[in-house]
Order: C-alpha cells, then sequence, then structure tokens
C-alpha cells in the first residue's frame, strides 16, 4: 500500500511538472502582450514593463526561474491586478469556489441518493420512472442552460432571489442548484442500479430468510454495500464541479477561481493562468488519488495496482 | 380451460425424424441483427434515436426554409418575439408575435403608462391590455398585463419569424438549426478522430503487449492526469479560434478513453483460438488486429463513441458560452446560447430555442448510447 502511494505521489509530481512546463511554452506561444492598454504605449514604456516583469530575458532563463520560483511556491504576479501575487489571488478566491463547490456536492448526492434509493426500492413504479427521467435530464442538459433558466424564472420573473453577486446565503442559492443538479443525478442513477443489483444478492435473501426486518435488510445490508462503488463516480462529480464553476460563478458573477480564470485568459494575464491551471491539475489529480485509495481501502477485493503489474 | 374436458387421445407422441431435428427452426441472427432486436425494444433508446435522426435532418435542411440568410441582418427587425402561423391563438404557448409585460402601479392608467413607456409608444393603437386587478389608490394595487403586437407595429401583418429574431434583426430559425449544424459537425469530427486514434493506439497497446504496452500505458497515465478542461482551454488560446480549433482542442486528450477499453478488449481477446487460428495461418500482424480483433470490439467501440458524441457537444458549448468558441458571424449552439443569455432578462426567446435544441441533442444521445451499450453487450447489462 505505501508503496503503491509513493509510486502514485511520484506520478502526480511528474504529471504536474509537465503541466507547468506545458503551460508555461504555451503562453509563451501566445499572441498578443498581457500589458494594459497596449496600443498607448511607446516603446520604450514597453522595454521597462517587460524589464520590469523580466519578459525580456530568454524563454529558457524564463523557465529556470519560473520553476525554481514555482518549487519555492512563488506563482509571480499578476499583470492586471496591480501586481498582486497570485498566491494571494488564489488564496481569496479558493474559498469562494470551494464553499460554492462543497454545498452543491453535499445537496446533489445526498438528494440525488435518496432519489436512487427510492427508484430501487420501488423498482418499476412511477418514482422508479420519474427518478430515471430526472437523472438522463441532469446529465444531459448542460448546467450552464440550468443556470440561465433558473436566473431567468426564479431571479427575474418572480424575484425571489438575487440574480447575481456573492453577499450572503440567499446568493448561494440558485448557483448550488445549478451546480448540483449533475452530481444529483449521477448519484441517483448509480446508487438506483447498484441498490437493485444488491438487493436480488443471497445475502439479502439470507437476511430476509433469517428475519430481519424491511428497514434492516435495505438500510444495514442493502444501502451499505451499494454505497461502495459510489466513491467511483466522485471523479466525474469533481470534474462537473471544476467545469461547472467556471460557467456558473461567470454567470452569477461570484468571486471564485473560475471566474478568475475565465477573466484571466480573456486578458492574458498569463502568471494567473499558468498558476490556477497548476491549481486545477492538482485538485483534479489528487481527487483521483483519493479516490482510488479509498477504494482499496474501503472495498479489499479491489487489488490495488501495485503488486505485479 | 377446463382440464377434464381433454382427451388423452389428443395427444400422439411426436415422431422423432432425423431431418426435422437437424433442421434450422428460427433465422439465423448475426450478432448485429440481434443487437437491432434489442434495441427496438428498449423505448427510451428509439426515442433518442427518432430525436437524433429528426435534429439532424433540421440541420440540414431548416436553414434553407425560409430566405433569411445565416448573417442576414436588419436592426429594424430585431428582438423580434417568435410568431407560428397557426399558433397565434393557443395563448400559453407564447407564438403570437406579441411581447408582453406586466406592471403593478397605483391605479390602471399608471399601469398602462409604464406598459406604454416601457414598449416606447405613444398611444395604444398597438397593445392590448388585460387589467388583472383594478387599483383603489394605494401602492402597486394595480396589475395590468400589456401585449404589444410588434409585427402589426412595423408592418410585419405577413411576416413570421418562428423562432424570433435576435438583437442584430437575424432569423432565429435560420441561425439555429445552422449551429446545430455546426455542433453536431464538430463533434461527429472530433468523436471521428478520438475513436481512430483511440482504437490505433490500444489496440496497438494491447496486441504487442509488454515493453511496448509498458510505455504507452504510462503515457496515457500521464495524459488521463491532466484535465482536460485544463488542455482544452490552453490549446483554444493558442490556436486561432474557430472550427478546427475546436475540434483539435477536443481530441487532444479526448482519445484516452477509447484508448483504454479498445487496449482491454484486445487484451482480452488475444489469447483466444482464433487469434492463435489466424497466426498459424501465417497473417500478418496488422491483419490480426484490423480483420479479427478490432472487429470483434466494435461494440464497445460504438457505445463509447456515443457517449463521446454529446461530451464534445458540451464542451463545444461549454467554450462558445465562456467566450473561447466560435467567433461571429460563425454560429454553434454554443454562441447562440451566449448571445441569448446576455438579452435572457428582456427576451428570453433568443436563448431558449438554441438552448432546447442543444437539450434535446444532449438527451437524445445519452439515451441511445444507454441502450446500445444493454443492446450490444447484454453482459454488461444493468
Amino acid at each position: 500500500m505505501a508503496r503503491y502511494i509513493l509510486q502514485r505521489l511520484g506520478y502526480m509530481l511528474l504529471t504536474l511538472f509537465l503541466i507547468a512546463t506545458f503551460s508555461f511554452f504555451l503562453m509563451k506561444m501566445l499572441p498578443g502582450s498581457p500589458m494594459k492598454a497596449e496600443e498607448k504605449l511607446s516603446e520604450a514604456q514597453l522595454e521597462i514593463l517587460y524589464e520590469k516583469y523580466n519578459l525580456d530575458d530568454p524563454v529558457p532563463v524564463q523557465y529556470i526561474n519560473y520553476l525554481g520560483n514555482l518549487v519555492q511556491g512563488d506563482l509571480g504576479v499578476s499583470f492586471q491586478l496591480n501586481n498582486q501575487p497570485v498566491t494571494d489571488l488564489l488564496a481569496s478566491r479558493i474559498p469562494v469556489s470551494a464553499h460554492l463547490g462543497f454545498q452543491a456536492m453535499i445537496l446533489g448526492t445526498i438528494l440525488g441518493m435518496l432519489l436512487g434509493l427510492v427508484a430501487a426500492v420501488r423498482n418499476n413504479s412511477w418514482i422508479d420512472y420519474t427518478s430515471n427521467v430526472i437523472s438522463v435530464i441532469g446529465i444531459s442538459i448542460p448546467s450552464f442552460i440550468f443556470a440561465g433558466l433558473l436566473q431567468y424564472f426564479v431571479g427575474v420573473k418572480l424575484g425571489l432571489l438575487p440574480i447575481a453577486f456573492w453577499e450572503g446565503f440567499k446568493h448561494t442559492i440558485m448557483p448550488t442548484i445549478a451546480l448540483a443538479i449533475f452530481p444529483l443525478a449521477i448519484a441517483a442513477r448509480f446508487l438506483r442500479t447498484e441498490m437493485i443489483e444488491v438487493l436480488g444478492s443471497d445475502y439479502i435473501v439470507t437476511a430476509r430468510a433469517k428475519g430481519v426486518t424491511k428497514g434492516g435488510i435495505m438500510f444495514k445490508h442493502g444501502l451499505r454495500n451499494a454505497l461502495i462503488p459510489l466513491v467511483t463516480v466522485m471523479g466525474p462529480m469533481a470534474v462537473s464541479l471544476m467545469t461547472g464553476t467556471l460557467v456558473i460563478e461567470q454567470i452569477f458573477s461570484i468571486p471564485g477561481i473560475g471566474e478568475q480564470f475565465v477573466t484571466s485568459v480573456t486578458t492574458n494575464d498569463f502568471p494567473v493562468i499558468m498558476g490556477t491551471t497548476l491549481f486545477f491539475a492538482f485538485f483534479f489529480i489528487l481527487i483521483i488519488l483519493v479516490i482510488d485509495i479509498l477504494y482499496g481501502i474501503i472495498d479489499p477485493r479491489i487489488r490495488l495496482a501495485g503488486g505485479k503489474d | 380451460m377446463d382440464k377434464e374436458k381433454l382427451n388423452k387421445d389428443l395427444f400422439v407422441p411426436a415422431k422423432p425424424d432425423e431431418n426435422e431435428s437437424e433442421q434450422i427452426q428460427r433465422p439465423n441472427l448475426t450478432y448485429w441483427q440481434d443487437a437491432w432486436r434489442r434495441l427496438k425494444t428498449n423505448k427510451g433508446a428509439i426515442f433518442g434515436l427518432i430525436v437524433i435522426v429528426l435534429i439532424a435532418v433540421m440541420s440540414i435542411i431548416g436553414p434553407h426554409f425560409n430566405d433569411d440568410g445565416v448573417d442576414d441582418q436588419d436592426l429594424g427587425l430585431s428582438k423580434l418575439p417568435p410568431r407560428v402561423q397557426g399558433l397565434e391563438s393557443i395563448q400559453w404557448l407564447r407564438l403570437d408575435g406579441t411581447k408582453t409585460e406586466t406592471y403593478e402601479a397605483a391605479s390602471v392608467d399608471a399601469a398602462k403608462d409604464r406598459i406604454r413607456q416601457r414598449f416606447t409608444q405613444r398611444d395604444d393603437e398597438f397593445i392590448t391590455y388585460d387589467v388583472k386587478r383594478e387599483g383603489d389608490g394605494s401602492k402597486d394595487s394595480a396589475k395590468v398585463t400589456g401585449y404589444y403586437h410588434i409585427y402589426e407595429a412595423k408592418g410585419l401583418q405577413d411576416e413570421y419569424f418562428w423562432f424570433g429574431t435576435d438583437t442584430l434583426g437575424r432569423d432565429l430559425f435560420t441561425r439555429t438549426w445552422y449551429g446545430t449544424r455546426i455542433s453536431l459537425l464538430i463533434a461527429f469530427v472530433a468523436a471521428a478522430i478520438d475513436m481512430l486514434i483511440g482504437v490505433a493506439y490500444g489496440g496497438i497497446s494491447g496486441y504487442f503487449g509488454g515493453r511496448t504496452d509498458n510505455v504507452m500505458q504510462r503515457i496515457i497515465e500521464i495524459l488521463v492526469g491532466i484535465p482536460n478542461l485544463v488542455v482544452v482551454i490552453l490549446m483554444i488560446m493558442i490556436l486561432d479560434p474557430g472550427i478546427i480549433a475546436i475540434i483539435i482542442a477536443l481530441t487532444i486528450t479526448g482519445w484516452t478513453g477509447m484508448a483504454r477499453i479498445v487496449r482491454g478488449q484486445v487484451l482480452k481477446l488475444k489469447g483466444q483460438e482464433f487469434v492463435l487460428a489466424s497466426r498459424t495461418l501465417g497473417s500478418s500482424h496488422p491483419r490480426i488486429l484490423s480483420k479479427h480483433l478490432i472487429p470483434n470490439t466494435l461494440g464497445m467501440i460504438i457505445v463509447n463513441t456515443m457517449f463521446t458524441i454529446p461530451n464534445a457537444i458540451f464542451f463545444e458549448a461549454f467554450l462558445s458560452f465562456i467566450g473561447l468558441g466560435l467567433q461571429p458571424p460563425d454560429a454553434s449552439l454554443g454562441t447562440l446560447i451566449n448571445d441569448g443569455f446576455k438579452a435572457l432578462q428582456i427576451n428570453p426567446h433568443i436563448m431558449i430555442f438554441p438552448a432546447i435544441v442543444i437539450s434535446l441533442i444532449m438527451i437524445g444521445f445519452n439515451i441511445l448510447a444507454d441502450g446500445l451499450r444493454d443492446a450490444l453487450d447484454p453482459k454488461m447489462r444493468e
């Protein structure tokens, strides 16, 4: 196990290094300059600015410097936002996105699991049918369409909830719902299939034969075993939350990491783009690692690919 | 049926006949016929298939339904609400070509004034009112809904824009189907490229095994670790925005899923007798791969491709929505939704129609892919 985790951590570092390199050289290939109001600047001014940000060094030197700073946890300064260090920027933005993502994840998973559970217990009833329709719709329809519709009908037409900004619990409701649809759908669908399979297995028949109550069968024997594979869908969920935050934060004007990323992309703010990219990659790799390790711990039947392979 | 009425004499033992026992009773179904038979019984999948075919056909013929071009701008005709012949009398469908606004004010007249101002009209010639609540003089006691007959007001009694027009006065019906065409094109091409690379990579990796497999799998492991969202955005940034750029960005990491699936299947199949037989008969490696191994994984390949297509459509729309997709005058469902979103608060119809089409496409592909997975691989049946 320890060897496996070490091996995975090695891969993680390698991947992060590759992403850092990849994004660095892509940024160097980008057309356009990150300076604000570039047309108005004279040659001399541009030169001074380039020197200030060390953009006049040869690219390999810049690369070495970048990696050196990176190892020390320095992601550079933003070109657009008054030389604010990227690490500070990330530190102020990430909690907002994490709050939103966490809320959506909790809401989506709990509601989805309830829906899936009811659908499995009442298999082939109208509840099952409705739950299937909801999960197909939730998986299919992009979250930004949900967000748009919510904003229009609940926010503008009915005027029930604020349509933008991040100033209190009320402001978090609509973005959370829009973001929670996908986790909800995927959890419902997954738990339903798992639960139906588990309820048909021999040990459930045994439990019934020895007189375990319906609730006992459902929760102690059924749900516990059906929950194990739910860990695998955490991967797609995390990815959907990441893509989701990019658009949802844009739509609801939430000052999170996704909104920051989109803004930095449109303004060519290289250090912010590279920093955010690295953060996204780190988050993603971490989630995958955690899922794989968790999976091995809660279900010992799954052998981790560490051994002979 | 009453058991006692049955006479024993009715039953005669069947004569064993050598010729008949060898006869094939049912038609011999191939794998594909069998899969089609299973797919046909799946109502959802057939519904998905019909929706996709209809939308695909509309994306081809839809833009030619009227004389309006994709980029024919006429600011005089901007933001017209949808109007469809024959459906004008059905109130709740809101396809009657009127704009609606509801205001609350102290009196009915004050509310009417606000409605007139909202539609920038001097008199009531083209506005009809529906008084919901008579006012008693106190604040917001009166409630009036006004219907502004904008087609008549602009002298367009004979004009019908089925999906309305956008902020630049372009016909949304033409643009929606044209955008669908572009979105589908991007998705199909991206899925096809993913399939080609993935099948080749996975096939080679699985078939040759050993060191080749080891190296190729390590490469995939690293690629899979990179969130494709980030790669796609970075690629789009350095390429000139356009259809080609989106396709490249989507395929650059998209093939890894397919490669993994094909590798797994090939690994499983390559030890079987038919492969050994073929090798004994002197087949070359490419022949064994392309004639024996790949055709046997075709079911999985198709299912995986069917899941790739909606994913590609989603990513295209997503990129266009955050402004990294197609640039005007090109239109795709994503750019149309993005344009519509900017005008959502006052003119929701601009976003609604492309949003409905993209949702239908996504639902169609997802349930068809689910059905295909059940039909093509009965073992994996859930």
